[in-house]
């Protein structure tokens, strides 16, 4: 077992301004080399638990901690997570008009490098790097040098995250509903995107919503997420369960 | 743009207040304070000119005392004391060439960073130096003019080139246009002048640089710049004053006329002292700016204006001509207590007339931003076109951004489309960016960068560069 | 005090017979120290009116017996108001509307247009004072039809509507002004509207009165919490036409519409002036004004959405189309905005053009003659306003007006 990146003890979090309950004691522990999925039905708080473990403004942890490779998040802001390793690839990737993807990412990466004390990149080995990794994920290179996700389609969005992500290296990626709105062509190309970036020493947490996109990314775990708490953990065959059943059994035998 | 590397923007950055506030020491000659026929007289006989130009102030001065002045603008200021402004005031040395200058002077401007020396080996551009309303050296004069282009201080214009300074003097801006034009005429005590012969493609970048040094005067200066048939030019203004703590005035006026097929480029990068954050101080600029197109030419002008106390300025079009076409890009922050009112004004009079707008006004801490622009498609103006885009970008709930569009069609072949919005800088952009491990501070400054792209990319290449760090340095903490 | 005595107004106002009451006589006190407008003022700047401010009106005339309204009729409830005067005996109201006639001794007063000559000469001259009540909770199908009529030349109407829609109505109110009798006169209407809380209320307008008449309106709308207004303004007729429509949005979770489709021809101006003032947090406001000028006709637009300070979460919109359809018609638009808070999304657009050759082109090809194909879409570029009228009556009425004045077919 590899050692423990991400963990999140007994979180309790509510949107700030409506003082509304949404994560009720959340325990999640991710080790390196791990794959995870997150299963819910709608409105259990799956986005909810991305935003917040990234840091979101509109939240407000009430109770529990976060932390990462033992250093706690929750005082931290949402770069400096993003420094710290923590990767969320968005549900909804906003548009950012007139500014490029290559600009961003280089702002961005050299942001992270000079957190950790390394040397910038050079313009030469970035530009590599930009064909490289979006060759990972068969992202037209000329997307790279259009503003962020403007007038991209919603598949191009999203491969375009698994490529920032490519692009960051980090320690633990969120894939929050990637598979949602992409065709089965897409999708596998993003899958395939993320089975070549997971490696013994970091770790994925796929957010979901269907089980379609397990049979592309194989989970070491998945839970059941319902009213803000896991709820059932269990390994792939729970997905293939759920799909099957729905969650209403779980959420029954909650309520007994 | 990636134009500026992190550290050099960082480095900025450290300098987080005005940056150009330092005064420079040198012995400088000042009319006394106060406005009359006496001063305009003085002034006009001071810079040894022609009867014409003399009769010319002087009427102005007449005109001048009649008006009030406007109160339209969406700005509310202390009204300067026009008695109480040094109508003139020059360093008392002259030189007779670049070698010449006081070398606290060229430290002045090394300062700036617009040294001369480096720019003339490095880029290619012609400066022309205006402090405090004279024009110091000139430099790449003899370049120049192996291609027959005037480029000079408006006073030498004067004594080497008075036709066609007579020619071309107050034809796009009449004395009674406006006050501050009217005060301008008057007054003016130097300026650029700029004539580029028929056929001619200037091959640099002609620029002036304009400084107030001097306390408790205005600076009043005079371009013009002439187009000659089928000729090119573009021509960069760069403006900065010392932080004072008393309201100083500067009323240009600018001029250009582009002939038949010419066109001028005209940017500007405006930087005058905006006020502290207290808004105490600072530069009233109150400018009237206007080419004249004739027929196939073209005018374009790109400003930034991230300075002043109080901006009230309209950089505008005739489109006389057919097939002219005008072009208006800017950039206008607002910080602290500013207080801006421009936009422009496109006159479609010719057939086949083109004009394009593109506005990006920021406003931050308590300042109040208003896009004020003008289309008129004259009647006679068929087939005219123009797409004006103004968007305003909020930064906090304590300042104001305003559009007053005005849109004035008499032709039915004409095609106008106005656009405009205004909204708050995205909290979820900067959230995006802040997950990617930008920090908050870079965050604002790259969308903020984003946003005003279009504009930038109009500028010559070392000018986007300033501007770029002008508006970080302008935004520094800035978001609410 | 010395006062300054406009000798125009003293003109006008001498044409009329002030009731004498403390209230009426004071305004016509105030009216004398104001002077008409002028185009140097920012607000008139394209509007003249010199053919109002010399005209010499009058308020004395015959009433007629019989009136023929039947076929301007939307509803079967309606208040006529013959130049100026209620004819409360040929009018038919139920008692859904509270209806209150009296005197002008004691109007609503204006907050924003309390020295604005052409209010000030309404609060002086007119005669009567309708108060329109929809009471608390009442929901009514049925609108309530305000049918102005002019049927003596050179007649001035000074006319008062105060509309007080109560907490959680809903109704419709149709003001129709279409006549065309009676020549040059001039309706100097003001009307004051109050939507209460979790209110409902539309006005529809309709002017399409004699071609040579003269419309000034003046209207001051204030709206509570949780309410929706909507106005709606359709303009075929008249030789001067301007509409203030002043929005004052008071309470928070507001919705406010206004749209207009304006179609005229020969040497009419027709003017919108729209004010919507966001005074508090979280409301929507949406404006569409559709103008198609044919002839000499002029339009003019000013737009203007204020978002005051700490007022937040508000989303404005404004947009402006006109199409101009010949060589002499002309329009200006001033869509204006003011915005001294952060978090909104406000925007405007405004666009004039001529019909897309392309899809008139496109028309002709499946068979239709080209002026029916520019027909169609003028009736497309307007229909998004007229769809806005939801009421059928109103919408029929409208097609037949068309018919009438433009020829058309929808």
């Amino acid at each position: 077992m590899g050692k423990t990146l991400l963990d999140i003890k007994n979180l309790h979090a509510e949107i700030e301004d409506e003082g509304k309950a949404i994560l009720k004691g959340l325990n999640l522990k991710v080790n390196a080399g791990e794959v995870h999925a997150i299963m819910g039905p709608n409105g259990a708080g799956k986005s909810t638990l991305a935003s917040v473990v990234a840091g979101k403004d509109g939240y407000e942890v009430t109770e529990g901690a976060i932390e990462m490779e033992g250093k706690d998040l929750l005082d931290l802001d949402p770069d400096e997570r993003a420094k710290e390793g923590l990767f969320l690839a968005f549900q909804y990737p906003v548009e950012i008009p007139g500014v490029s993807n290559i600009n961003f990412l280089r702002t961005s990466l050299n942001e992270i490098k000079e957190y950790r004390k390394e040397e910038p990149i050079s313009a030469k080995d970035f530009m590599a790097l930009v064909r490289e990794k979006s060759a990972l994920v068969e992202l037209d290179a000329k997307l790279a040098s259009r503003s962020v996700n403007e007038g991209f389609s919603g598949g191009e969005k999203k491969r375009n995250e698994i490529f920032q992500m490519a692009m960051l290296e980090p320690k633990v990626a969120i894939l929050d509903e990637t598979d949602s709105g992409l065709d089965i062509d897409a999708l596998r190309i993003v899958a395939a995107g993320v089975n070549k970036l997971k490696n013994e020493n970091n770790a994925v947490i796929l957010i979901t919503h269907y089980q379609r996109l397990l049979d592309y990314i194989v989970p070491d775990f998945v839970h059941v997420l319902a009213d803000g708490k896991i709820v059932k953990t269990g390994d792939k065959s729970l997905a293939l369960e759920l799909e099957e059943k729905g969650y209403d059994w779980l959420t029954d035998v909650k309520t007994l | 743009m990636s134009g500026y590397t992190e550290e050099e923007l960082k480095e900025e950055l450290k300098d987080q207040e005005y940056k150009f506030g330092f005064t420079t020491d040198i012995e400088s000659e000042k009319i006394p304070a106060g406005l009359s026929e006496e001063v305009v007289r003085m002034i006009s006989a001071k810079k040894n000119e022609p009867e014409w130009l003399l009769e010319y102030r002087l009427n102005a001065l007449r005109v001048w005392m009649e008006m009030t002045e406007p109160e339209w603008a969406h700005v509310k200021y202390e009204k300067p004391d026009f008695q109480n402004i040094s109508y003139f005031s020059a360093p008392k040395k002259q030189y007779e060439s670049w070698e010449d200058v006081d070398p606290e002077m060229k430290a002045t401007m090394d300062k700036l960073g617009i040294s001369l020396d480096e720019q003339k080996k490095l880029t290619g551009v012609a400066v022309d130096f205006v402090m405090d309303s004279v024009s110091v050296a000139t430099s790449f004069k003899e370049k120049l003019s192996e291609l027959g282009i005037i480029f000079s201080s408006f006073s030498e214009a004067v004594q080497n080139h008075p036709e066609l300074v007579r020619k071309y003097l107050g034809t796009v801006v009449p004395t009674q246009d406006n006050f501050y034009a009217a005060l301008n005429s008057a007054v003016f005590s130097d300026g650029s002048f700029c004539y580029i012969p028929k056929g001619v493609k200037c091959p640099m970048e002609l620029s002036t640089y304009f400084r107030i040094n001097e306390s408790g005067t205005g600076q009043f200066e005079r371009t013009l710049v002439v187009a000659d048939e089928g000729s090119y030019v573009s021509y960069l203004e760069g403006c900065t004053a010392p932080m004072r703590d008393e309201n100083q005035l500067h009323a240009a006026v600018v001029e250009l006329i582009a002939l038949d097929n010419a066109e001028i480029k005209y940017s500007t990068v405006q930087n005058w002292f905006p006020g502290d954050k207290d808004g105490k101080g600072g530069i009233f600029n109150f400018v009237t700016k206007r080419g004249m197109c004739h027929t196939n030419s073209k005018i374009s002008w790109t400003q930034v204006e991230t300075g002043s106390a109080v901006t009230w300025k309209y950089p505008s079009c005739i489109l006389k001509g057919d097939n002219s076409i005008g072009e208006f890009y800017s950039v206008a922050v607002t910080n602290n207590y500013q207080q801006a009112d421009t936009g422009t004004k496109m006159i479609h009079l010719g057939k086949n007339t083109k004009s394009t707008v593109i506005s990006k006004g920021i406003s931050a801490g308590q300042s109040q931003n208003s896009y004020r622009g003008l289309i008129q498609i004259a009647k006679k103006a068929e087939n005219a076109r123009n797409f004006t885009q103004c968007d305003s970008l909020l930064m906090t709930d304590r300042c104001g951004a305003h559009t007053f569009p005005y849109i004035e069609c008499a032709n039915n072949s004409a095609k106008l489309e106005h656009e405009a919005t205004t909204s708050k800088i995205g909290e979820d952009q900067i959230f995006y960016c802040q997950q990617r491990g930008l920090s908050e501070e870079k965050a604002i400054g790259l969308i903020v960068n984003g946003y005003v792209k279009e504009v930038l990319n109009k500028l010559p290449m070392e000018f986007a560069v300033e501007a770029q760090k002008l508006l970080a340095i302008s935004l520094e903490n800035s978001v609410g | 005090m010395t006062t300054v005595i406009s000798e125009k107004t003293d003109h006008f106002l001498s044409q009329l017979s002030i009731p004498e009451n403390s209230f009426q006589l004071a305004a016509a006190e105030r009216a004398l120290q104001l002077d008409f407008p002028t185009t140097r003022d920012e607000y008139w700047k394209y509007t003249r009116l010199s053919k109002i401010s010399k005209g010499a009106f009058t308020d004395s005339f015959e009433q007629k017996e019989k009136l023929d309204i039947e076929d301007q009729l939307v509803s079967n409830e309606f208040i006529v108001i013959e130049n100026g005067i209620v004819r409360e005996d040929i009018s038919q109201y139920q008692k859904d509307y509270k209806i209150e006639i009296s005197d002008a001794s004691s109007p609503k007063t204006l907050k924003v247009n309390s020295s604005d000559i052409f209010s000030t000469i309404n609060r002086a001259a007119a005669i009567h004072n309708v108060k329109i009540t929809i009471g608390a909770n009442k929901v009514i199908d049925t609108p309530l039809q305000i049918v102005y009529l002019n049927h003596s030349d050179r007649i001035i109407s000074n006319t008062q509507l105060e509309i007080n829609a109560e907490k959680s109505s809903k109704s419709t109110i149709v003001i129709t002004n279409i006549g065309n009798e009676g020549k040059e006169s001039f309706n100097n209407h003001v009307m004051t509207v109050d939507v209460a809380e979790n209110a409902h209320l539309t006005i529809n307008k309709i002017q399409a009165g004699n071609p040579s008449n003269y419309n000034i309106s003046t209207e001051e709308i204030e709206q509570d919490q949780n309410s929706t207004f909507k106005i709606n303004t359709v303009t075929l007729k008249g030789a001067l036409v301007r509409n203030n429509i002043n929005i004052a949005v008071n309470g928070q979770n507001c919705e406010t519409h206004m749209n207009g489709a304006i179609v005229t021809k020969e040497k009419q101006h027709i003017d919108n002036h729209t004010f919507v003032d966001h005074k508090v947090s979280n409301c929507f406001s949406n404006e569409n004004y559709k103008y198609v000028l044919e002839g000499k006709a002029t339009g003019v637009f000013n737009g203007r959405v204020v978002v005051r300070q700490d007022a937040q979460v508000i989303n404005a919109y404004q947009n402006n189309g006109n199409i101009l359809l010949s060589d002499h018609a002309s329009i200006n638009s001033k869509p204006e905005l003011e915005i001294y808070a952060d978090d909104v999304k406000c925007s405007h657009g405004s666009t004039t053009g001529q019909l897309d050759e392309n899809a008139i082109f496109y028309l002709q090809a499946r068979g239709i003659a080209k002026e029916n194909a520019k027909k169609l879409l003028v009736a497309a570029f307007i229909g998004e306003v007229i769809e806005e009228i939801e009421h059928e009556g109103t919408i029929s009425l409208i097609h037949r007006l068309f018919k009438e004045v433009h020829n058309w077919d929808f």
